[in-house]
């Protein structure tokens, strides 16, 4: 009861803090997305170069993120940057990668070969075999790698609120540091809600981005033979 | 037209080794033919294939689609300008039927209202209402449908040349049959150059106007099917075709080929000495009786109406089974088994005696490529 007053007085002030959450996660999935998807393609061309980059970020992900946090600090201050929004962004950046890269790299290296073939054999050059074929039947499969990464760095994206970086993770810190329950109930609640409808909106755009035949669309052989 | 000549591939193996996957083939698939590239697997016949459009890089000799030497031509575009047509299909599943159709046409830059007309076109011509599949994805269509398009798409451009990987390798028999029959219907209006990857010999006897059977890399035979089945050249080739590749050839053959184009018969009002006459004058035990329009209606035999008088009409016995002058002597064969004959009324698709067939000239026509003799017709009174 006393967390839902204190919600209602602070509407503002959640307001605000998703904002700077939503904004830290969008921004750097967005990144993410910009660097792992290509990433993933590339590495589709070389089994041993899709085998380290693999390793790599599965390492990364392993780093306690308060560890990152911590390990960016001295690197980052020597721009000047070694505490706030920056080095939260990295961090997320970082930890997107892997579920991005390796489902990029899985949903293109599934594509069924036959389709390969006949793009190739129809005359489609590589760039235009990726574009009309490859990217559209990896969509859904990719869409669920970032779907991973965003729910997951909203988690991290709380932890942040330490390193200055802001968010709703802000409520939970302090309602540790001054042992209030009603604010750290509230960081909570809204950093699970924040998961719930960004996991939710993701599922919606994934189907959205489907080929329509392979979603609820595609009813069997409609006539046999 | 294609052209291939001395064309080698050999594959590099991890080990350090190679493997001639095709040896020095030389071979010309004449304007407007289908080739049939035959053999057990393994045996290169698609590497062959698959050289033709640059899938596969060949090692050595020269390749000519269309008059075009294929090594001075971008391979995208040489692909673009060959239709292709694999075993798995191939649909893009993100693409709805039309764009599938039309993909090579886009490539090209072709008008899109032109080409998605054109889709439509070619969906009536493999009898696909365009109504109801333009606008549908792949997986919406049976297997048999699917590779109705995918022949489609191979065409849409109107390449003069085709090349097909076992094309209707994972189809259903019954399937199967039907889609190569619309198939040669098409072509026999079309009258691409195709080359077809099968290892089906009865799909190739069916389809080829030629065959080229592989065995490790090499082109052992390239004959026309009734040539190969007739005169194998080596014991491979043999093998192969089948213990049965005589009985193969009664596929190829049809009844009016073989038949006694016997134009004796009676009438039902006629007396029997007359057909006891007339047996005797062309040395048949059996006459055909007519209809007054000329419909084979029943028969007489010669033993049965020897001590005998009357009219034929109350003697005769009717036909067991007639076969159509444009069957081929499988169906022939299979109905002389069936009704216990040994020889068989042939009419027209209006039931119009147009001659008998026997069992004895049957295998003198089958015998008769060994032989080099035309001597088919000649033995064929002999049972009647």
């Amino acid at each position: 009861m006393e967390t839902l007053v204190f919600i209602g007085q602070n509407l503002d002030v959640i307001a605000e803090r998703t904002v700077q959450h939503v904004s830290i996660v969008g921004v750097a999935i967005g990144l993410a997305i910009l660097t792992g998807v290509p990433i993933g393609i590339l590495i589709t061309l070389n089994a041993r170069a899709a085998s380290i980059v693999l390793y790599v970020a599965a390492i990364i992900i392993t780093i306690p993120s308060i560890a990152l946090f911590g390990l960016m600090i001295p690197i980052l201050s020597l721009i000047g940057q070694g505490v706030g929004y920056l080095p939260a962004v990295i961090a997320v950046l970082l930890y997107s990668q892997l579920p991005i890269i390796r489902n990029t790299y899985t949903a293109i290296s599934n594509v069924d070969p036959a389709l390969r073939e006949a793009a190739r054999g129809l005359g489609m050059t590589p760039s235009q075999r990726l574009r009309r074929v490859e990217i559209p039947l990896a969509i859904p499969v990719v869409m669920a790698g970032v779907r991973i990464a965003v729910v997951m760095n909203i988690g991290i994206t709380a932890i942040a609120a330490y390193i200055g970086a802001g968010g709703l993770g802000v409520f939970i810190a302090r309602g540790i540091s001054q042992s209030d329950p009603r604010q750290l109930i509230t960081g909570a609640l809204f950093v699970s809600l924040l998961a719930i409808v960004s996991d939710y909106f993701l599922m919606w755009l994934q189907r959205r981005l489907t080929p329509a035949s392979s979603s609820s669309r595609a009813a069997g052989p409609s006539e046999l033979g | 037209m294609i052209k291939l000549e001395k064309l080698s591939k050999v594959f590099e193996t991890p080990g350090g080794g190679s493997v001639i996957a095709a040896d020095q083939v030389s071979m010309e698939v004449p304007e407007g033919e289908i080739c049939v590239l035959l053999g057990p697997s393994g045996c290169g016949k698609t590497t062959t294939l698959k050289m033709i459009n640059g899938l596969i890089q060949k090692t050595s000799g020269k390749i000519w689609v269309a008059g075009c030497d294929t090594d001075e031509q971008d391979p995208v575009q040489l692909r673009r300008s060959i239709g292709y047509v694999i075993q798995q299909i191939g649909l893009f599943p993100n693409m709805t039927i039309e764009d599938n159709i039309c993909v090579v046409p886009d490539l090209l830059g072709w008008d899109k209202t032109k080409s998605r007309r054109r889709a439509g076109e070619l969906l009536e011509l493999v009898n696909l209402d365009p109504g109801i599949f333009l606008k549908r994805y792949p997986k919406e269509l049976s297997g048999g449908q699917q590779q109705r398009v995918g022949v489609i798409r191979a065409l849409a451009a109107d390449p003069p040349v085709l090349l097909m990987d076992e094309p209707f390798g994972a189809i259903d028999p019954i399937n199967r049959a039907v889609i190569q029959d619309e198939f040669l219907k098409m072509q026999t209006e079309l009258r691409k150059t195709i080359a077809f990857v099968s290892h089906d010999i009865d799909e190739a006897i069916k389809m080829a106007d030629k065959i080229a059977i592989f065995k490790d890399g090499v082109l052992e035979q390239y004959d026309s099917p009734d040539d190969l089945l007739a005169r194998p050249a080596n014991d491979f080739i043999a093998s192969f075709l089948g213990q049965d590749r005589t009985l193969k050839r009664l596929s190829l053959l049809q009844v009016q080929d073989v038949m006694f184009g016997d134009q004796v018969r009676v009438m039902a009002r006629d007396d029997l000495e007359k057909a006891r006459g007339l047996m005797r004058e062309v040395g048949h035990k059996n006459i055909v009786m007519v209809g007054p329009r000329g419909r084979a209606r029943g028969y007489l035999h010669l033993n049965d109406i020897l001590d005998s008088t009357g009219k034929v009409e109350e003697h005769y016995q009717g036909l067991p089974a007639t076969v159509n002058i444009r069957d081929d002597l499988r169906s022939a064969v299979s109905k002389m088994f069936r009704h216990d004959t040994t020889w068989l009324v042939c009419v027209d698709d209006e039931g119009f005696f147009k001659g008998s067939i026997t069992q004895r000239a049957i295998s003198h026509a089958l015998g008769a490529t060994y032989r080099d003799s035309d001597v088919a017709t000649g033995a064929a009174a002999e049972a009647l």
